[in-house]
């Protein structure tokens, strides 16, 4: 009984190819690129609904205003002037990861359509932390030259300590595409994985008898709890990488 | 014992991890709220700090987690 209805969470973050052939081709489109296609569209339309620019804004230009003017004060705040340069950027991310995320999130399994979050990928993260890596790293050089260095030397450090913090001080700077990155994918893969789980918990308790539908009450009113959070998760692991990545870009501007 | 039972209880052990973090997280938010009643003018000053903390927090719970997985699924 057990065997036969065994629960792989894991199977939701399966690539698999729509359109050609994964070991053929170089170029393939997959699930992934699907739904990257499908949340492209969506903020499309999200943001064109939101540029008639009427001087009275209704509900839906009020709704885009307020993200702008979210995305461009964080970046200000936390970058000064100067900062408004690189709101393009931060905004791209922060769309792009609320949209995938919440897209997610959506029961499109309902419509017999098979959701995919493209954030559950350490590829897609990994490239989004790179990019933003790279503005860091072709800024600060840029700006600064090889006096970007000093970043990694905090003010008044002793000379003794110097050879040793300018190790971690590099180690930590060079981590930070990857805490990046990882963060945001293991976010979303842990929230999927447990929905997955209590979900196939209510499924199995029906079929169960006995004490089973007790059981699926349970999994079936915590689920809910869960999705409450995990939507709050979405938009707060948005915030942060953009939050993250307009603190590095400040590094990178001001040098501390 | 054989290599799947230990693959199991290791990745259980791994996530304990995730506990820690949960303690951390609540930390970050209880210590936040903590200062923001006692000072209500500055707490919307300090949100872009208070998310800082919980994802560095919130980042090695989740590396616990990532840990176990890799221990799970590990060939």
């Amino acid at each position: 009984m057990a065997a036969e209805s065994k629960i792989d969470p894991m199977h939701q973050f399966q690539i698999s190819p729509l359109a050609g052939d994964l070991n053929g081709s170089p170029f393939v489109f997959t699930n992934s690129a699907l739904w990257m296609l499908v949340v492209l569209a969506l903020i499309w339309i999200f943001m064109l609904g939101g540029m008639k620019r009427e001087l009275v804004p209704g509900r839906w230009q009020a709704m885009v205003e307020g993200v702008t003017g979210f995305v461009s004060s964080m970046v200000t705040t936390n970058i000064g002037p100067e900062g408004r340069k690189y709101i393009p950027w931060v905004f791209t991310v922060f769309m792009f990861i609320l949209f995938a995320n919440l897209l997610g999130m959506m029961p499109f399994a309902l419509l017999g359509a098979h959701p995919f979050t493209v954030t559950s990928q350490f590829t897609v993260t990994g490239i989004m932390a790179i990019i933003s890596f790279a503005i860091v790293l072709v800024v600060g050089f840029w700006r600064h030259g090889f006096h970007f260095f000093s970043l990694f030397i905090p003010h008044g450090t002793p000379k003794v300590l110097l050879p040793l913090i300018f190790l971690i001080e590099l180690l930590s700077f060079m981590v930070r595409p990857f805490s990046l990155a990882l963060r945001h994918f293991v976010a979303m893969i842990a929230g999927h994985i447990l929905v997955e789980v209590f979900g196939s918990f209510v499924v199995q308790g029906i079929n169960a008898g006995g004490m089973g539908p007790a059981i699926s009450l349970l999994s079936f009113v915590f689920i809910v709890g869960v999705m409450a959070l995990e939507i709050l998760v979405c938009a707060i692991q948005a915030y942060v990488f953009a939050l993250l990545t307009s603190l590095y870009i400040n590094d990178a501007v001001n040098l501390h | 014992m054989d290599l799947a039972s230990a693959q199991v209880i290791g990745a259980g052990l791994a996530a304990v991890g995730v506990g820690a973090a949960a303690i951390g997280v609540g930390n970050v938010f209880g210590s936040f709220l903590e200062s923001a009643i006692r000072n209500p003018a500055a707490a919307d000053s300090q949100q872009g700090r208070l998310f800082i903390g919980f994802a560095a927090a919130e980042l090695l719970g989740l590396i616990a987690f990532a840990v176990a997985m890799i221990i799970l699924y590990a060939r």
